[in-house]
């Protein structure tokens, strides 16, 4: 395949940002608006000298369990919904009010309820993160081609081959948007709910920076965070769709 | 060598739910090891009578038996699609396993083999051709259930040269295997020039306009012949 002749902005992209961000700092002339050499610097201080990994250890905790458990429960409810009409009819209602309940209102009723604890926060990024799984899945799962079960049953496939070679298959995509959306709204709720009510984490400090008008803190933290999630996206889920849909293009 | 089974529908009514009756008191016999083509116009219910055979349709009044077994309790039946039904997530060797689960590399390589698709057992089923498709499509029936074969419409959709290629493996296939088959087809041709009977359908419900016994060698001028004895048939 031929190459595209503008591959190459791509990779000039993310330099051009720091360009643009260094050319306005300087321009500015206030600690307001630091650049991002001087950012870089104070990112690695608070790597080395205060509380960097921790809290990015502690969002990552909160964040990952909630994306496990929002992605695991989501996509079972959504397998039971989209196969059996009657429980759709009857809980279908209750998908759309959950995707509507704005999230900081389900973090306040939370940590009301239940305390500023981890497992409120965990929580409330579940309850806020599940109907929209919920409701990705069963279209999906509407969305299966009839033929394919007409074969499974020609050919008399097992329960568990069927699962396994007719529908997780068809699934997958739906699977891999529920991920990425999800991965995209998690850490972003997580951070909110951190600055809401927590002991520590990205959010919390981002909190404490914004207190202390601290923008090199802010814009550390944050660079350092919009990296972590790129990474996740680039190193993880990018090669894990191009693996599991190998089947729809060119791409192996 | 063993023949395929023998097939015995005998149908007092089926039709489907808030429509009207496709059959009633409709009997049709094929003998094991008969090539039997089921002709007739689009929405007949020839598509229904193999899914019947296959144990995929039920809800009807009346029996299916497949070597004297009710359809849905005899062995599987190797059945090849209107269109190719490939699994597309599956490659062509997975196509094969994810219905004959226990055939070793080296049986399916051999099948693949067998059907004019050596060497493409990784390839995913997009990366072949529609004719490719079918083959694949018999190959995995055949790993089914090579003794008793319901094919739909097997030839539609595909250019002539295909076709000939086509028509070409399932004649080495029936010489070779002697299995049952039911063929489903709108073109009297196809039966003409692969089935031992031709079962002409028509009407609604549907009825057994009359059957041309077709058994033979026969050539380019007895498939004429043969294909206007069967549209006389059809009228």
């Amino acid at each position: 395949m031929a190459r595209d002749p503008w591959d190459w902005l791509g990779w000039a992209s993310l330099p051009l940002l720091g360009l643009i961000w260094q050319g306005a700092a300087w321009a500015a002339g206030s600690r307001f608006l630091p650049g991002p050499l001087a950012v870089a610097a104070h990112l690695r201080f608070l790597a080395q000298e205060a509380h960097l990994y921790a809290d990015f250890g502690q969002t990552l905790l909160r964040a990952g369990l909630g994306f496990a458990i929002s992605l695991g429960l989501g996509c079972v409810l959504g397998l039971t919904l989209g196969r059996v009409r009657g429980l759709d009819r009857l809980f279908g209602p209750w998908v759309v009010v959950g995707m509507n309940l704005p999230a900081i209102v389900l973090a306040i009723l939370c940590y009301i309820w239940l305390g500023l604890t981890d497992f409120a926060l965990v929580l409330a990024v579940v309850l806020n993160k599940v109907p929209l799984v919920t409701a990705t899945i069963a279209q999906g799962v509407r969305s299966f081609d009839p033929d394919y079960d007409e074969l499974a049953r020609a050919f008399r496939m097992s329960r568990g081959d069927r699962l396994r070679l007719i529908y997780l298959p068809q699934l997958t995509p739906h699977v891999l948007t529920a991920a990425r959306s999800g991965l995209a709204l998690v850490w972003k709720i997580v951070l909110v709910f951190e600055v809401l009510g927590s002991d520590g984490g990205v959010g919390f400090r981002i909190s404490l920076f914004f207190q202390f008008f601290d923008m090199k803190g802010i814009l550390a933290y944050s660079c350092a965070f919009v990296a972590l999630i790129m990474a996740l996206e680039y190193l993880i889920l990018r090669p894990l769709e191009e693996r599991l849909l190998a089947w729809q293009s060119d791409r192996t | 060598m063993a023949i395929g089974p023998d097939i015995a529908l005998d149908l007092e009514r089926f039709g489907f739910a808030g429509g009207p009756l496709l059959f009633q008191d409709l009997h049709l016999k094929v003998a094991g090891g008969e090539v039997v083509a089921l002709i007739g116009p689009s929405g007949v219910g020839k598509t229904t009578l193999l899914r019947m055979v296959a144990g995929v349709q039920g809800g009807f009044a009346g029996s299916v038996h497949v070597a004297g077994k009710p359809a849905d309790q005899a062995p599987r039946s190797g059945m090849v699609f209107q269109d190719a039904r490939l699994l597309p997530w599956l490659t062509v060797a997975g196509n094969i396993r994810a219905v004959s689960p226990a055939m070793a590399d080296a049986e399916i390589d051999a099948l693949l083999e067998r059907v004019g698709l050596g060497g493409v057992s990784a390839l995913w089923p997009r990366q072949l051709s529609g004719g490719m498709q079918r083959r694949l499509g018999l190959a995995r029936a055949l790993s089914v259930n090579p003794r008793l074969l319901l094919l739909d419409e097997p030839f539609v959709s595909l250019d002539r040269a295909v076709v000939r290629d086509l028509q070409a493996l399932f004649r080495q296939v029936v010489a070779e295997l002697r299995p049952t088959v039911l063929l489903v087809s709108h073109d009297p041709e196809d039966a003409a020039l692969l089935a031992d009977r031709a079962v002409i359908l028509t009407g609604r419900p549907a009825r057994v306009a009359g059957e041309v016994a077709l058994a033979g060698p026969r050539g380019p001028e007895d498939v004429a012949g043969l294909v206007a004895r069967i549209r006389a048939v059809s009228g």
